[in-house]
């Protein structure tokens, strides 16, 4: 069975799995991990060149870019002039004028200040930007920043690097119902059951990093989530057996022995 | 101040001494950086690349010099 592409900003993805590139223990590891996740999209971001290590090389120039597309993040920033600061200067490198965009409101949960990432959204979207917008699940932010003109929302399924995994499926579905862009699950899957049952939500893709970086054997567990976000998606698409209170069962009752 | 025919300036937080007169493509090439592997901030302005050849160099200028990275260990240089 043939599932319709992830389409974000007119841009079609194979994968519903969009991968970060932190925290891993070295770039072979990262680049073995992205290829095992069998993600197209990866995220990236902004921050000061080493001024006592310029001449190392990166690894980015390992990975193909035809294959993968890089999507600079605003991680990091604590209020919408940061967030608007540090996606100008990643559109400045010349890839894209895509942004995931990010603005913390709380150092210890890192949860987002959704005023300021409406407010930056609107900065963006106003520039030009194709906007992927990190939030909590709170369907009226959702609302806000699609109307803002969000290229995608992106609600987490528990805190940043957590691993607590989808704590609210009942919002998500409720904001996968009501916006018309698409709805990425950013943050907090901890291992391939959480990506599934996420993605049995209806949502179109999730956003991860920590789960494949951190995991003992990070290229195993990017193969996991690329299969789990297969199944779910495909369980999804299947569309489940209703939940039943009591037994029904499964083998004829007729022509039993007397 | 410096010596008379330096410009002391702010590159990522730290105070540097250049040349007098110098531009910010001679800068980045005295930091050892390919213009097209960072993107460069001066005075919170982002400066395009074909300005840096003709942008000078002046005391009190801040730099920021940033490029692409996956998180704390790693180091992508994608700039073009």
């Amino acid at each position: 069975m043939q599932d319709i592409p992830l389409t974000i900003a007119g841009r079609e993805f194979g994968s519903r799995l969009i991968v970060g590139t932190g925290k891993y223990r070295d770039n072979a590891e990262m680049v073995s991990a992205i290829e095992a996740s069998g993600a197209e999209m990866v995220t990236v971001a902004v921050r000061r060149v080493d001024l006592d290590r310029s001449k190392d090389e990166g690894i980015l120039h390992h990975l193909d870019h035809e294959k993968i597309f890089l999507l600079p993040n605003t991680a990091g920033c604590y209020t919408a002039e940061d967030a608007v600061r540090y996606a100008r200067l990643g559109r400045a490198a010349g890839l894209n004028d895509w942004v995931k965009l990010e603005v913390i409101g709380d150092e210890r949960t890192l949860l987002p200040d959704v005023f300021a990432t409406v407010d930056a959204a609107r900065t963006l979207v106003a520039e030009g930007f194709h906007v992927l917008a990190y939030t909590n699940e709170d369907v009226v932010t959702a609302l806000r920043l699609e109307d803002a003109g969000c290229a995608a929302v992106m609600p987490l399924a528990s805190p940043i690097g957590s691993g607590l995994g989808l704590v609210n499926p009942y919002f998500i579905r409720e904001i996968k119902t009501r916006l018309t862009c698409p709805v990425i699950v950013d943050a907090g899957v901890g291992t391939a059951s959480d990506a599934c049952i996420t993605m049995e939500q209806g949502v179109d893709g999730i956003l991860m990093n920590t789960a494949i970086a951190q995991a003992s054997n990070p290229v195993r567990m990017a193969r996991a989530m690329r299969l789990a976000v297969e199944a779910g998606r495909l369980a999804w698409l299947a569309g489940r057996m209703p939940r039943r209170e009591v037994a029904v069962p499964s083998s004829p009752t007729t022509g039993m022995l007397s | 101040m410096g010596s008379p025919g330096t410009a002391l300036v702010t590159v990522n937080g730290q105070p540097r001494e250049f040349g007098e007169g110098i531009t910010v493509a001679d800068m980045l090439a005295e930091l050892g950086l390919r213009p097209g592997m960072v993107v460069v901030e001066h005075n919170r302005r982002i400066l395009e690349r074909a300005s840096l050849a003709s942008t000078e160099v002046r005391t009190g200028d801040i730099f920021e010099l940033v490029h692409f990275v996956g998180g704390g260990l790693i180091e992508c240089r994608t700039f073009r």
